[in-house]
């Protein structure tokens, strides 16, 4: 049985302290089950990586966190989903608030059609601050947090669309990082690009996990493998709604896993 | 300057936006009430069954009116139509993607956007003097053509191109001819949208006046052949406000006109939403 | 017998499609050759700034009507902008389905009624309002108004559509990082839209410059400076039609070559938001 090799690393989750817990979670699309009964536990400063089979429900399961599912309305979400012991689909939670705390990088790269500069200090100004040399500040920070600073430090003001993808992308976590938030939620971020720019957002990412909190949704096991500090595996029961098959350290679910329908997955045999 | 917070300005916008949309409706609400309620009473069947007593009188009803309105439409769709389906295929089936074509539909583009006076004086100048015609329905019918045109090609060429390409090449795969295509397959699937467009011209025939205003002379008799002059609804309105200031005559047969639009409308309505439908319905049975 | 159906069928059609060339350039054309001699014979400058218009005495001056259809023109932009967006964003992006589906067919049907209905209301309804605030009613004022309800659809529904066409990446990057919908709306969406939005403002005015009859109806038509919006004038379309069934010689070549004016100002604008809308698909493809 060959399994896929998994990176090994020294320095582990820094804490065991839970950042995000889930309990009971059901997600509906109108009649349509998207979610079955998810419990799981998000380790603060590491990275969790879902994997599992396309339409098991992975991106509608980050987009939980997010409350990025509050846009399509006819979707419900049942159970409890608590950030730092506090549920964040409790009556007063404000949206807006908890979407500076949890940031999120798409799929496929989506910088505005503004200058490098104005992407990233987009979230700081919408959130109040105008003070330029502040604002200059947060932006070198940040570009330079996400690797980036080098390649535009001389074209801050030219168009963030000028970018090749792979910098594109990496803006996008910059954006990101300026709003300064706890959680950074990744979906598919690298399914969009070539694999030289897959490694440095691969690289890119365990840099971050020392600060912050990542969820990296990936239909990509190795870099799964490479990458996170936890696994979930998710399934499509038979109704189609996803359910979550196994949690544990990366390490485990690719070497030794506990489910059949785990190791046939990563071991390849479907999906 | 003090900044508001997101949170107040959100607010604030949505209830400017919310007072827009309201201004809107009630605008509408405004003229439509109105003249409905100020036209009605004088709506029976003797208003729209005797004729107009002509000159500056503003007395008698819109018969004749009626009858030179049915007749313009008739002409204009009559000639419209297959100029205009015709001209839409050519540009969807048969035309390539290059300078000329693009041209075309710049062109296209540019002369639905010309005011109707225009096309009036160029009616005018062609059909009411140039050609000897005065005057006239026939006149008056070639200048609508004329305007309605662009529309018809553009709202035809469109319905033509949503029809899926798999249906053409289905088609020519199994030995039709491209004109048995088109005449077969493409056209019959394009059916609605072009009956959209046939509707929305009716109605354009109806609302449209500065054209006809120069063409169409303002004769209130009964037309006798397409020679004759006449007036339609819309213009019998502005002369009765203009010339003869007969309001309460104006009012009630501003009220028939809004009473044919919102049937007009509802029924385009109606068509495009099963237009959609059936589309859906075919996306739907894909796998 | 199939193969010359189909070989035929091409030629009609393809004379359907040179007839509607022929006669968008027998328009320009038919325009022109009557316009054109008029203008050479009073001369452009003069013809254009000139500020008396008597063609009993030969004096063909019609600058008073450019300046009233762009005063009316003007005037129905500052209040048709404002309303036509707000409705725009609001069917884009904040109504509910059913508010949508109740405002989309009043936004059509305002576009479904007729011009005399407008102005007929415009003379009965609106005229009298304004005879309050001075003047006789009949004014630019008036004429603003109207033509506001009459372009408000078309500045509304283009722009919703280029709001609409802008990408959900877009939304959801900035939503993702916290902003409010207005934020998002303000400072993502309305400039990612701007070509769009800009197209229909142009054809508003495109549509507002060439109203002819409404104008007529309510604007006074009286050939002069309009000093205030209180004050009556006269459009060049309403120009056209007033006295073209009477006028002979070269009076009557004289509204021709306000015609030409008129379709320069018109093609200029269509030209604008023609590639201003060929602009914003290509941004929103790419």
């Amino acid at each position: 049985m060959k399994l896929i090799e998994v990176t090994n690393r020294d320095n582990g989750p820094a804490s065991n302290a839970t950042k995000i817990k889930v309990r009971g979670l059901n997600l509906y699309y109108g009649v349509f089950q998207a979610l079955r009964d998810i419990n799981l536990d998000i380790i603060e400063k590491s990275i969790t990586a879902i994997i599992g089979p396309s339409g098991c429900g992975k991106s509608s399961f980050l987009r939980v966190f997010n409350r990025m599912n509050d846009l399509i309305p006819s979707a419900k979400t049942e159970g409890m989903i608590e950030l730092d012991g506090e549920s964040i689909y409790a009556r007063g939670c404000d949206v807006v608030e908890l979407r500076k705390r949890v940031g999120m990088v798409f799929q496929k790269p989506n910088p505005f059609p503004m200058s490098v500069f104005d992407n990233v200090a987009f979230g700081p100004r919408r959130h109040g601050n105008h003070n330029k040399s502040e604002l200059e500040e947060i932006v070198e920070r940040s570009l330079i947090r996400a690797a980036l600073w080098d390649e535009t430090k001389d074209k801050l003001h030219q168009s963030a669309l000028s970018l090749s993808g792979g910098q594109q992308q990496r803006l996008c976590i910059a954006r990101v990082l300026a709003v300064q938030p706890e959680v950074i939620l990744m979906d598919e971020p690298c399914s969009a690009l070539d694999p030289i720019a897959t490694m440095k957002i691969e690289d890119l990412m365990r840099n971050l996990a020392q600060e912050y909190t990542i969820v990296i949704v990936t239909h990509n096991m190795q870099q799964a493998a490479r990458v996170s500090d936890r696994t979930a595996f998710f399934f499509m029961s038979e109704d189609r709604a996803g359910i979550l098959v196994e949690e544990g350290p990366t390490t485990e679910i690719f070497t030794n896993p506990k489910d059949k329908r785990t190791e046939d997955y990563v071991t390849g045999r479907f999906g | 300057m003090p900044r508001i917070s997101p949170k107040t300005s959100e607010r604030l916008a949505k209830i400017l936006l919310w007072g827009a949309g309201f201004l809107t409706v009630l605008i509408l609400a405004a003229i439509v009430i109105y003249v409905l309620v100020n036209g009605v009473s004088e709506i029976n069947w003797e208003f729209l069954t005797t004729p107009p007593i002509g000159g500056l009188s503003g007395e008698g009803g819109i018969s004749t009116i009626i009858v030179t309105t049915v007749y313009l439409i008739l002409i204009t769709i009559f000639i419209l139509t297959p100029v205009g389906i015709g001209a839409a295929i050519y540009l969807s089936e048969y035309a390539q993607d290059n300078i000329l074509t693009n041209f075309i539909r710049y062109a296209v583009e540019t002369l639905a956007g010309v005011p109707s006076i225009i096309y009036g004086l160029f009616g005018y100048a062609l059909f009411v003097s140039a050609l000897y015609l005065g005057h006239s329905l026939i006149a008056g019918a070639l200048t609508l053509v004329c305007l309605l045109l662009p529309t018809m090609i553009r709202t035809t060429e469109e319905a033509l191109r949503a029809v899926p390409q798999e249906y053409r090449e289905a088609s020519l795969a199994l030995g039709a001819t491209r004109w048995q295509t088109i005449w077969h397959v493409a056209l019959p699937a394009a059916l609605p949208g072009i009956a959209t467009a046939i509707i929305l011209s009716t109605g354009r025939v109806i609302e449209e006046t500065a054209c006809l205003y120069v063409t169409l002379g303002g004769s209130a008799a009964m037309p006798r052949s397409i020679l004759s002059g006449g007036r339609t609804l819309a213009l019998h309105v502005y002369y009765l406000a203009m010339d003869t200031m007969a309001f309460d005559k104006a009012m009630a047969t501003a009220a028939v006109l809004i009473i044919i639009i919102v049937i007009i409308n509802l029924f385009t309505n109606w068509l495009s939403q099963r237009f959609r439908s059936a589309y859906t319905a075919m996306e739907e049975g894909r796998p | 017998m199939r193969r010359f159906i189909d070989r035929a069928s091409r030629y009609v059609v393809l004379l359907a499609a040179s007839i509607s060339f022929l006669i968008l350039f027998a328009i320009a054309f038919f325009i022109i050759a009557r316009g054109l001699p008029a203008i050479q014979e009073i001369g452009l400058v003069e013809f254009v700034t000139g500020t008396v218009w008597r063609p009993g005495q030969g004096q063909y001056g019609i600058l008073p009507m450019i300046v009233g259809s762009v005063a009316a023109t003007f005037g129905s932009l500052i209040l048709a902008i404002p309303m036509g967006l707000g409705c725009a964003i609001l069917l884009a992006e904040i109504a509910g389905r059913r508010a949508r589906r109740f405002l989309r067919p009043v936004v059509e049907l305002l576009v479904g009624i007729p011009s005399v209905v407008y102005g007929l209301v415009g003379m009965v309804l609106l005229v009298p309002l304004v005879r309050n605030l001075g003047g006789n009613g009949y004014s630019v004022l008036a004429a603003s108004i109207v033509l506001m309800a009459m372009i408000l659809p078309t500045i509304t529904s283009i722009s919703e559509d280029a709001i609409r066409a802008v990408p959900r990446a877009y939304r959801e990057a900035s939503l993702a990082m916290g902003a409010t919908q207005w934020q998002t709306i303000r400072h993502v969406l309305l400039p990612a839209a701007r070509s769009g939005i800009g197209a229909s403002i142009v054809l508003g005015m495109g549509r507002a410059v060439g109203e002819t009859m409404a104008m007529i109806m309510v604007i006074g038509n009286s050939i002069k400076f309009p000093t205030s919006p209180l004050d009556s004038a006269r459009t060049l379309t309403g120009n056209i039609a007033l006295e073209i069934n009477y006028a002979s010689g070269l009076h009557e070549d004289a509204l021709f070559a306000t015609g030409i004016i008129l379709l320069v100002f018109i093609i200029i604008l269509n030209t604008i938001s023609f590639f201003a809308l060929r602009r914003s698909r290509a941004q929103n493809i790419a």
